[in-house]
């Protein structure tokens, strides 16, 4: 039993570790897998900080996801085919990642506004609902709209382009994802450290006390809203990359509902736990998928072990002073 | 467009929310009561129609295979509850989406674990299978009549059944104040039991009823379980009449969007993207509907502001 | 828990993972590998199953192929990062098994640039048989469109004029629409894309009813189509329906019940067709699995029926021998008659099929053909010779 501290130096470690190992045995696939747990942490850890500490319960996250896969596919397509944006835009896309990032969070962002503005007018059980038929309607948008390939989504083929690096490695693409992910993880532990993150948290305790000092609640759940629904965007953008194709799917309620799955697997409200989650889920989904064809009976029954007995997610189980 | 070809699909909107209701009635009570976030809903939706296929192809009765579907979900329910729903209630919402969404994973590959990875034949009777002739030349299929009638019928039971007995005086007394009934000595667990139980009973049915006339697969349960949820936050949580409002609008919202948009549309655009783009909007109708609803009514028409 | 028994944890984790690595990398290296992306769990997984069962039952008896079959769940995201796996550490040399297009769409494209081979057993996206055709992509099943064009053929030679035509609103269904309408020469009482995976259609069978048709055309793959036919026996509309095989093949007939009755439907194999190779299909299948082969099962097996020609007369070490092995297509389908287009796609017969009872059990049987020799609409466009 251990600090949660160090548990997250390990966590990170092995992370870090992983595709060196995977190099040294010759498996790169263990690198692209490893890339994929990366990038549904950070998925995972950006609906963990409206989640977990604001407890703002989105069922809606595939929309950011989504969208952020989706302004990366749409870009880079245009950039492969020199075809110009719209009918206004005189504008080929582009096929530079960093370009790229930027666009899908400021896309994310807006859009989180949006949905954040209308949605946080409602709690509890409506807002979870209320989320979850904001993505839905760009899930319907998304399969029936013909110019990006409707259901049948878009291939990319090559991934976007970083300077210096090529990223069509996956050891480069992994540790560009595990970049990310240590920036977003240094940014939420300021932010919750801050004044900002404190009453954030004191929203979820309790509103009216927020109120008397003078502060509205519903701009910081907003700030909050669009932060997350950023950081689950910017994940979007880099799951695109990873299989250079993008499909309705991650715009899908199921999307929405792995990710919270994550969250909660690994222990909701701590930084680090949907990082343990994604290990958690992508490792049982692979083993599992190996052994028999029911695998999905098994998951469930080990999730519905976890809940059961394993009250506050896989990270309480490894750590000595339990929060909950 | 004819009148009649209107008022039938009217009905036809009427039908599909009447049969959201019987899947809403019991999650909106279990969330009311128990304050359970039931996401293995549509489980049971899907047990009640797999039960009703089975005991249809034994015994060759669409009676029989009707009760057995409800009986099927009530003792599916009811094994649930006792196993793993009763240990969750107190729990925080986060926990019991998650056993309840490893609870889909359970019983959906449980089915097809039994019953194989195909479809289930499951039909109508000879005797229902015609069409009514009804005023104003509409014609209306018999068996989606009874289906009206049947969630009418619960409909009206279930109001009684809520606002008459003592279980349901226990039933709303519990919704307001959970400590309460059980400081007065009601048996707070076979309570939750009974509801559950029930609950999961009637979205056996309404698949069973539905699986006739569309389907008995794996995985039938899930969309019908967004929809039920959609209605319930329409209708205001924990509220029967509330359901009832919410299911009649998303079914008549549902309806009529796919009808009449695409030829809406079809007066700006050219036929083929008309319907394209008229029957998108006709997807996404509820979800608007509900987050109508929802930025103007925070918690729902009939909903109890906390 | 205790440290020691994670640590033990940890320990036996890392054996067992070692032994299974070293026991991977002792295979032979003369074997061929196969990778099979295919759906077994969840919606739709009974498809998946029929192709990989047909396709284990065509290559048993050849001990030089090895099989890796995994569960894509229907994901796309899932069958890239399998397609992935089996390119980047399986190390296989051909691709197969994907049942839907918008996966096959997701994984193809980029598997064929790396130089793998892949033979497509079900889907065939209009994508890759024109410009994006691809020297590395052979397709054994049709090309989306055939079987929609076919119905479309059908219908001219039944005498219909005004037929209603529905699909649900994605690139496919609307794929099925524009190949019926490529054939069918009369006019259309009303056209309509539905919501996918809806079930019921009572308002569209409303509007039917109301359009004055005098004949129907659907493309409602899976549980939709399922539903559709109840519906529509029920309505208590008499005009004719015609489809694709999809929503009447063996393993969906079933459910659909004896609604389906006298319908006709377009397919590229029917289990009575009269030729060696289906007889011993049907019979080997049947005695194998205890269940008529579906379709997908044909497909799947004249799938491995092909590739062992190809390893028979070729060696899959030299690429543009086994491709050209492949493009020959010297075997004996299932289907009688096959040769590849320039494209690589089928050229067949498309038959018009007729639901029937044997006994207690629905079927179909050939009553016509729909197209001869039926190649695809996009074969000039792709540059393969």
């Amino acid at each position: 039993m251990i600090k949660e501290e160090k548990l997250n130096l390990i966590i990170l470690l092995v992370l870090f570790v992983i595709p060196f190992l995977a190099y040294l045995f010759n498996e790169p696939y263990l690198t692209t897998l490893t890339t994929k747990i990366v990038i549904l942490s950070i998925a995972g850890i950006g609906l963990n900080f409206i989640l977990g500490y604001g407890g703002l319960v989105s069922f809606g996250h595939a929309a950011f996801f989504g969208i952020g896969g989706y302004v990366t596919g749409i870009l880079a397509s245009h950039a492969q085919n020199s075809e110009q944006m719209f009918f206004f835009l005189q504008f080929d896309g582009s096929n530079q990642i960093l370009f790229i990032w930027l666009i899908s969070i400021i896309i994310c962002s807006f859009i989180a506004l949006l949905i954040g503005y209308f949605s946080l007018r409602t709690s509890g059980v409506y807002f979870i609902m209320i989320t979850l038929a904001f993505a839905q309607m760009l899930y319907y948008f998304s399969i029936s709209w013909p110019a990006y390939g409707g259901e049948d989504g878009l291939s990319i083929y090559v991934r976007n382009v970083f300077p210096f690096f090529n990223t069509m490695n996956p050891i480069n693409f992994y540790f560009i994802c595990f970049t990310w992910l240590l920036i977003f993880l240094t940014i939420l532990k300021i932010i919750l450290n801050s004044s900002f993150g404190l009453v954030l948290k004191a929203c979820k305790e309790n509103e009216e006390r927020v109120k008397s000092i003078g502060i509205n609640p519903f701009n910081i759940k907003l700030i909050s809203f669009v932060f997350s629904g950023a950081i689950t965007g910017l994940a979007g953008s880099l799951y695109t990359d990873l299989n250079r194709f993008v499909s309705p799917s991650v715009l899908s309620w199921q999307m929405s509902g792995e990710i919270m799955v994550l969250v909660i697997l690994g222990g909701v409200a701590r930084l680090y736990g949907p990082i343990l989650g994604a290990v958690f889920y992508i490792i049982l989904e692979q083993t599992l998928g190996g052994v028999s064809e029911n695998w999905q009976f098994w998951l469930g029954l080990i999730i519905i072990l976890e809940v059961l007995y394993a009250r506050a997610g896989i990270m309480s189980l490894f750590l000595k002073d339990s929060k909950s | 467009m004819t009148i009649s070809l209107f008022i039938e699909q009217i009905l036809n909107g009427l039908q599909f929310g009447v049969m959201l209701f019987l899947m809403s009635a019991g999650l909106t009570l279990v969330f009311g009561v128990m304050g359970l976030i039931n996401l293995a809903h549509g489980s049971f939706y899907m047990i009640g129609a797999f039960a009703a296929a089975l005991f249809a192809e034994l015994t060759g009765s669409f009676l029989i295979a009707m009760i057995a579907s409800f009986v099927a979900a009530l003792f599916a329910g009811a094994l649930t509850e006792l196993i793993i729903i009763r240990k969750i209630y107190k729990r925080d919402h986060l926990d019991q989406v998650l056993a309840t969404f490893a609870l889909i994973l359970l019983f959906s590959e449980g089915i097809r674990w039994i019953f194989g990875a195909y479809p289930l034949y499951l039909d109508i009777p000879n005797s229902l299978s015609s069409s009514f002739n009804l005023p104003f030349e509409i014609i209306y299929s018999k068996y989606r009549m009874m289906i009206i009638l049947v969630g009418i019928i619960i409909a009206i039971i279930l109001y009684f059944l809520i606002s008459k007995t003592l279980i349901g005086i226990r039933i709303k007394a519990g919704q307001n104040d959970r400590e309460m009934i059980g400081a007065l000595g009601v048996d707070v667990t076979k309570l939750y039991t009974i509801v559950f139980s029930l609950g999961a009973a009637l979205a056996g049915l309404a698949g069973a009823l539905i699986g006739a006339i569309q389907s008995v697969e794996v995985g039938m349960g899930e969309p019908v379980l967004i929809l039920a949820f959609v209605v319930i936050v329409i209708g205001g949580i924990g509220s029967i009449k509330g359901a009832f409002v919410g299911a009649l609008l998303v079914g008549i919202t549902d309806t009529m969007g796919r009808f009449l948009l695409p030829s809406f549309f079809s007066y700006f655009f050219d036929n083929a993207s008309a319907t394209s783009i008229g029957s998108s909007i006709a997807s996404m109708s509820i979800y608007i509907l509900m987050a109508t609803v929802l930025i103007f009514k925070p918690s729902g028409l009939y909903g109890v502001k906390k | 828990m205790s440290k020691n028994s994670i640590l033990i944890v940890l320990l036996i984790l890392i054996i067992g993972g070692g032994t299974y690595y070293y026991l991977e990398k002792q295979k032979k290296d003369d074997v061929v590998k196969v990778g099979m992306i295919t759906t077994l769990s969840g919606g739709g997984s009974g498809l998946g199953i029929d192709v990989r069962d047909g396709f284990l039952l065509a290559v048993k008896d050849n001990k030089n192929i090895q099989v890796l079959v995994k569960d894509d769940q229907r994901k796309p995201d899932i069958a890239v990062q399998l397609a992935d796996k089996m390119t980047q550490s399986d190390k296989v040399d051909v691709l197969t098994g994907i049942i839907w297009s918008n996966l096959a769409m997701a994984v193809v494209p980029a598997a064929v640039n790396q130089d793998i081979v892949y033979l497509s057993p079900n889907a065939g996206p209009s994508a890759l048989a024109g410009k994006g055709c691809h020297k590395n992509y052979f397709n054994v099943a049709w090309q989306n469109d055939n079987l929609h064009e076919a119905a479309g053929g059908y219908a001219n030679s039944a005498g219909y004029k005004n037929t209603f035509i529905l699909a649900p609103n994605y690139p496919a269904g609307k794929d099925a629409l524009t190949g019926y309408k490529r054939f069918f020469k009369g006019n259309l009482a009303g056209e309509l894309y539905t919501k996918l995976g809806q079930k019921d259609y009572a308002a569209e069978i409303a509007q039917i009813r109301a359009s004055g048709a005098d004949s129907i055309f659907f493309f409602l793959p899976g549980g939709m189509g399922i539903g559709f036919m109840k519906q529509y026996a029920q309505s208590g509309i008499d005009l004719p329906v015609v489809g694709p095989a999809f929503s009447f093949d063996q393993g969906i007939l079933k459910a659909v019940g004896d609604a389906a009755l006298g319908v006709k439907n377009t397919s590229q194999w029917s289990k009575d067709l009269d030729n060696e190779a289906n007889k011993k299909f049907v019979s080997e299948f049947k005695s194998t699995y205890g269940r008529l082969p579906s379709l997908y099962a044909s497909q799947g097996y004249d799938t491995g029926m092909l590739l062992l020609s190809a390893l028979r007369n070729s060696s899959i070490s030299d690429k543009d021998g086994f491709r050209n092995a492949l493009k020959v297509a010297d075997f004996s389908s299932t289907r009688g008659k096959f040769k590849f287009a320039s494209n690589q796609h089928p050229i067949q017969d498309i038959y018009v099929r007729e639901v029937i009872k044997e006994g207690d059990i629905l079927t179909n049987k050939i009553v016509s053909i729909g197209l001869k020799d039926r190649s695809n609409a996009y074969v000039d466009a792709c540059s393969l010779k």
